[in-house]
């Protein structure tokens, strides 16, 4: 691939977190029952009009704002003509002439260091219903139909599939961190346009380039992008010309496939929307946005490093996931122990999330819980088995810990005469593993000590059990 | 009861207000006249008397309880193209033969409201798109004055059952004239109000960027009675303005002393119907000895109006009548092979030649390497002709024009000719593109006794000049 360059745009379509549609008061609300969310508007009646949901509007400022972007103070919308059964009105309201942002650009690491991918501009639209096919006859659900949608339209700035990954992790974060959007990839909140070139070193005009359209997930994205490179750069040293082409993704074959070539490009004959008039936004309403910015993941790294104590690996990791990030402030506030927090989130928490595949806040664990948790193994009230017994349960049922001790009988038994009474059982049912220490055995006070944990149904304290095992061994040799 | 061809909506409330007469028996009156005469018209296509006499008597209850509203017990006829939940809205199309609105629109709504009672849905050309409602895919309507003429249009229907007595009141569309020519052919009033001042939500769009409902009535006090209920800013149409709306009934009994009325040059150089000219030139001089001041002054961009309108109205069209596609609801062709063909064979069956040579136009006009020739430079064009009026406002209060060039011309004499069908909105157009308001209000008749209307504009959301001036111009020429 040295001889050539490989030149990357993206166009990602982002589902905005809002209440209801973009245009009518249908509310979103993923996986139900086929078109059950839908009125005379969505479902393009005649006479029914669009009316802007300014909650949609105000998203894709804020993301603009975040990604640096100058926001239009006067913007317009379009139709975009086209006839396709997932559509009710067969044009699909958009933004052509004046979008909302314009500009800005997102910071990647790469292997030669950190490298800004510049955004053309932001915009915003209503997405389509879906279109489910039976065996004999096919039908629309148009409850996804009037989503509010922003389409980021990047430069063509990205020149591998790993620095195609890195923007769209980066995106994602900035915008779940912004609240904008879920992003949720398996619900569609997040599909990408991928545009792709490739030329001879030293050529400085961009080769022709292929679209690769509506992918879904990021390992899809990675997979084509590799699939198409290699194709085109198989095309061109044999000699052969790219077609400027419009191609599709299948996943189950692995390779990209032809859809339709420029010739056959749509005409989507754009007018401006006469329904809706221009979005006017004020220095005063922009400036309220900009102020109400969640900080950015990397600043949130720093200041969490700094506020808690904690090192740059596990405030990273903690950082990449806002949910993640908030859970562990709140928690880390109450608890006043950044570090075993952050210890307990990164190493527990994280495990049972990976289990179960439930995020945290799918969990029913709350910061409270978890700071009990960890109070009631510090001040010695319970040992750190029976708590990481408990984290499970409080992850997937939820209750207070310092109840469910109290109940079950889980506290720590610090008691040295109860104990006692639990080592001379042991000894006088493990009278070898006795001997065999006396002979000179070190090993078996290991075996002595985990008998005692086990008569005492793990409650006893396991530092005081250790040493007064090592004092009785003693004073019989 | 005054005969119900005579009666006017200010005569039926005030006759409901004072007990002389029930909802019920003014409605029963209207449906015997309907039955009688309308076979003869073609005003209606629509008219369930048995649904309508419910209505009446629920709205006689209400005044036997001693509840009044601003239309209770009134009927309307409604063009075919505005929403009223529960009956039919056709658009005077096969593509929605048999089509059931499922809501109400806006204007329905606020009359459903002010307790007017639903009288029936009148004939229309199809989805607006017509000047003399021959383009109905249902049936003729004819003229009133001379059954072989045409009523004007597209509100054609609304126009002949005012006219023709078998309507108290109606309801229009105008596009670019389709409720102030039907109205001058017809010999009524009729008034398109400013863009803005009355929501088009649940009005099946023709061009989005002019439609507006109004009213078509027997006296200009009607119209002012009917538009007080229609206007007003609506959260489910964005291009409503957010201002309060005039009692415009307060207008009406002003003179034309001091009034300066304005004679654009461009909208009396020959080429119109000489009978017509000489009516409004008649009119005008009983303006003038009423004390009005005649202003003359010039529209400089009017002669492009035409081209404008017909290629901003189609490009919005085409985008707007997408939605007939034959999967949600109308006609859908049988059997489909394709969903190429499940599109082209539906509207192919279902839209009537000048919707679908105005869907092509509109669809040309926006063509990629053709839109800054024609819908760009429309656009900037739109702006100079909404200058001209702006302008010409700052040394009159109204204008007054024809309404049309010629009088209502006789059944399929323009059928076969579109331009010259499109040349006879000449002066209704530009006050559309401009999104100003105008009313037209009759003024007199040729010597074969047809009417001729003239027609007064305002500026935009300055509906009660044009009320005040027609009001005061109907008493003058009643004289």
């Amino acid at each position: 691939m040295s001889d050539f360059l490989v030149t990357i745009g993206l166009e990602t379509h982002v589902h905005l977190k809002t209440r209801t549609k973009m245009f009518c008061g249908c509310k979103l609300e993923f996986g139900t029952e086929p078109n059950t969310h839908v009125c005379p508007v969505c479902l393009g009646y005649p006479g029914a009009l669009p009316v802007m949901n300014g909650e949609a509007i105000r998203l894709t400022v804020t993301a603009g704002l975040m990604l640096g972007c100058e926001i239009n103070r006067f913007s317009t919308f379009d139709r975009k003509n086209y006839f396709y059964p997932d559509m009710s009105k067969n044009y699909q309201i958009s933004q052509q002439a004046k979008p909302l942002c314009l500009g800005g650009g997102i910071q990647i690491e790469t292997p030669q260091g950190v490298k800004l991918v510049r955004i053309n501009h932001i915009h915003q639209e209503e997405d389509a219903g879906k279109i489910i096919h039976y065996a004999r006859y096919s039908g629309v659900d148009f409850n996804r139909c009037g989503t509010p949608l922003m389409e980021i339209v990047s430069e063509p700035d990205l020149s591998t599939p790993d620095e195609a990954m890195a923007y769209l992790q980066s995106l994602r974060q900035i915008l779940v961190y912004a609240g904008v959007s879920d992003c949720n990839l398996e619900e569609g909140n997040m599909r990408s346009d991928v545009n792709v070139s490739v030329r001879p070193v030293g050529q400085t005009e961009l080769g022709t380039r292929t679209e690769i359209k509506n992918m879904n997930t990021f390992k899809g994205i990675y997979a084509a992008l590799e699939y198409e490179i290699e194709r085109q750069l198989a095309v061109v040293r044999k000699g052969g010309v790219i077609t400027q082409e419009t191609r599709r993704w299948d996943a189950d074959i692995g390779e990209t496939q032809s859809m339709r070539s420029k010739e056959n490009a749509h005409d989507y004959r754009y007018f401006p929307e006469p329904d809706l008039v221009p979005v006017i936004l004020s220095e005063e309403q922009i400036a309220q946005w900009r102020t109400a910015l969640p900080e950015l993941p990397s600043a949130r790294r720093v200041r969490m490093m700094e506020g808690y104590g904690i090192p740059e690996y596990d405030a990273g990791v903690l950082a990449d996931e806002k949910q993640n990030a908030d859970f562990f402030e709140a928690c880390a506030k109450i608890s006043g122990e950044g570090k075993l927090v952050s210890n307990w989130f990164m190493t527990d928490v994280m495990a049972i999330m990976n289990e179960t595949g439930k995020s945290i806040t799918e969990s029913t664990l709350t910061p409270e819980s978890l700071a009990e948790l960890i109070t009631l193994v510090t001040d010695g009230t319970i040992n750190g088995s029976t708590a990481k017994e408990l984290l499970p349960e409080l992850f997937e049922k939820g209750g207070t810990p310092g109840t469910m001790v109290e109940e079950r009988g889980l506290a720590q038994v610090s008691d040295s005469g109860e104990i006692d009474w639990f080592i001379v059982e042991v000894f006088s049912a493990n009278e070898k593993s006795v001997n065999d220490y006396l002979a000179g055995k070190k090993a078996a006070a290991g075996f002595l000590v985990g008998q005692v944990m086990k008569l005492s149904k793990g409650k006893a304290d396991p530092k005081l059990v250790n040493s007064m095992i090592a004092r009785k061994l003693a004073e019989m040799n | 009861m005054e005969d119900i061809g005579n009666l006017t909506l200010a005569a039926a409330l005030k006759g409901l207000r004072a007990r002389e007469f029930s909802a019920v028996e003014l409605v029963r009156e209207l449906a015997g006249a309907v039955t009688r005469r309308d076979d003869a018209l073609g005003a209606y296509l629509f008219f369930d008397t048995d649904a309508i006499v419910q209505q009446a008597a629920a709205s006689d209850q209400a005044r036997a309880a001693g509840i009044d509203k601003p239309l209770l017990g009134v009927p309307l006829a409604v063009k075919d193209i505005i929403n009223v939940m529960g009956e039919p809205c056709s658009c005077a199309s096969k593509q929605l033969a048999g089509y059931t609105a499922l809501y109400d629109a806006t204007v329905a709504g606020k009359l459903r409201a002010a307790g007017a009672v639903f009288a029936g849905r009148t004939n229309m050309d199809e989805f607006a798109m017509g000047s003399s409602t021959e383009n109905s895919a249902v049936k003729l309507t004819r003229n009133p004055h001379d059954s072989e003429r045409v009523p004007g249009g597209s509100s054609g229907g609304s126009a002949a059952a005012v006219a023709g007595g078998i309507a108290v009141a109606a309801l229009g569309t105008d596009t670019g004239g389709s409720i102030r020519q039907p109205a001058s052919f017809c010999g009524c009033v009729g008034v398109k109000p400013s863009y803005g001042r009355v929501s088009r939500y649940g009005v099946t769009a023709f061009a989005s960027s002019l439609d507006q409902v109004g009213p078509l009535t027997k006296t200009v006090e009607d119209a002012a009675l009917l538009l007080r209920e229609l206007a007003g800013f609506d959260r489910h149409d964005g291009t409503t303005l957010q201002c309060d709306v005039p009692d415009y009934t307060a207008f009406l009994n002003e003179d034309l002393k001091g009034l300066r009325i304005g004679l654009p040059q461009e909208y009396f150089i020959d080429g119109s119907d000489p009978e017509v000219m000489s009516q409004i030139k008649q009119a005008i001089e009983r303006c003038a000895a009423a004390g009005a001041e005649i202003v003359e002054l010039s529209l400089p961009h009017t002669e492009y109006a035409i081209a404008v309108y017909y290629i901003l109205a189609t490009a919005e069209a085409s985008a707007n009548l997408a939605r007939f596609d034959g999967v949600r609801y109308g006609h859908r062709t049988a059997n489909p092979e394709t969903v190429f063909d499940l599109y082209a064979q539906s509207r192919a069956e279902g839209f009537g030649t000048e919707v679908k040579r105005r869907i092509i136009l509109g669809t040309y006009v926006l063509s990629s390497g053709y839109y800054d020739a024609y819908y760009g430079r429309a656009l900037k064009a739109r702006t100079l002709i909404r200058n001209d009026f702006a302008k010409a406002f700052e040394s009159c209060d109204v204008l007054l024009t024809p309404v049309a060039p010629t009088p209502a011309y006789r059944i399929g004499e323009r059928t076969q000719d579109p331009l010259k069908m499109y040349l006879g909105d000449v002066f209704t157009v530009p006050a559309s593109l401009a999104g100003i308001c105008g009313i037209a209000l009759p003024c007199g008749k040729t010597e074969s006794g047809l009417p001729v209307g003239l027609q007064v504009l305002g500026p935009a959301f300055g509906e009660e000049r044009i009320f005040k001036a027609a009001a005061a111009m109907e008493r003058v020429f009643k004289v």
